[in-house]
């Protein structure tokens, strides 16, 4: 039972994902193509109301359901990890037109061929696995 | 009703993804979809021949649960939210996709171009879509994270890392747009 809260969410997110059209190939390739406002003031509202919220997290001014602290872990630093993987997954985001929360999304759509980029995508971090010692971080 | 079932303008969506961001961290987790794929490996019994997959899988149960709740979500919105599928893109948007030859451009929400199961079920096509995922899942675990977690958390809470790499993100998505795509189709 202590799942289901977190699949609640999840259904929100699916529909909002839906809704927004961020699950729309178009909706990238527009915001690609800088000829939208759309997902940019979708991103750029979520961050600023994250900001926000990080704000009184760091604040202790909100705290978990159970009453613990919450504690945003920083990202991992390192130009290489961070430009090198943000390209490929760049590129790949304007091709699939999705980025991974999407791609869930649009299963619940019945895209059957969504699936094959799932697979691509367990597969890209498999082989990330694989071969994280010989890449620059 | 007409109010849901009509497209979310970005001022709805931005705010609700903010909210649940905050919800998942109120309730003692976070919000990233990318690291699923590796808990997916995981569960495949990666950890058998790589050992950055030994994990306890079963502490990102919940991340899982959210991604099931977000295909439930996409499936309750395209039965009973949505009685049209069109995007209405900008018309240069579509003008442009014609003329690298991707036609019906926001005619629904993908183009058959890459998602259509004949595209699919044809060499270039399962390609196109098996090589999209490889980078989109290599890219994200390499840079820790994809636009949940490096574009919506981690600017939201100012860190550098994710500003480098969503700049990254628009390095590679403006390269695939304005310089591969054309060459695809």
């Amino acid at each position: 039972m202590k799942y289901i809260k977190f699949f609640l969410v999840g259904i929100l997110f699916g529909i909002v994902m839906s809704k927004a059209e961020i699950i729309s190939w178009f909706r990238i390739y527009e915001m690609f193509k800088f000829q939208s406002f759309h997902m940019y003031g979708i991103i750029g509202s979520a961050v600023v109301l994250g900001m926000i919220s990080m704000f009184l997290f760091r604040k202790k001014m909100v705290k978990t359901f159970e009453g613990n602290e919450i504690h945003v872990p920083p990202k991992k630093g390192g130009l290489y990890r961070n430009l090198l993987g943000g390209i490929l997954f760049g590129l790949g985001w304007a091709l699939a037109g999705a980025c991974p929360g999407p791609m869930f999304v649009l299963i619940g759509h019945g895209v059957v061929s969504i699936l094959v980029v799932i697979f691509g995508a367990t597969l890209g971090a498999f082989l990330y696995g694989t071969f994280k010692n010989k890449l620059p971080h | 009703m007409e109010f849901i079932t009509q497209p979310w303008a970005w001022y709805v969506a931005g705010p609700i993804i903010a909210i649940i961001m905050f919800l998942l961290y109120y309730f003692g987790e976070r919000f990233g979809v990318s690291s699923n794929l590796e808990t997916f490996c995981s569960i495949g019994g990666a950890g058998r021949f790589v050992d950055y997959f030994k994990i306890d899988w079963k502490q990102n149960s919940w991340n899982l649960i959210f991604v099931a709740g977000g295909i439930t979500g996409g499936f309750i919105a395209s039965q009973w939210l949505s009685p049209s599928n069109a995007v209405a893109i900008n018309p240069q948007t579509i003008q442009d996709l014609a003329d690298i030859g991707i036609q019906n451009a926001g005619a629904s929400y993908l183009p058959d171009e890459i998602f259509s199961i004949e595209t699919m079920l044809t060499l270039k096509g399962f390609l196109i879509l098996l090589v999209a995922g490889v980078m989109v899942g290599f890219g994200a675990r390499w840079a820790g994270g994809c636009t949940s977690g490096h574009a919506i958390v981690g600017l939201s809470n100012l860190e550098l890392p994710s500003l480098i790499s969503v700049v990254g993100f628009f390095i590679g998505g403006l390269v695939m747009t304005w310089l591969i795509l054309p060459l695809l189709f």
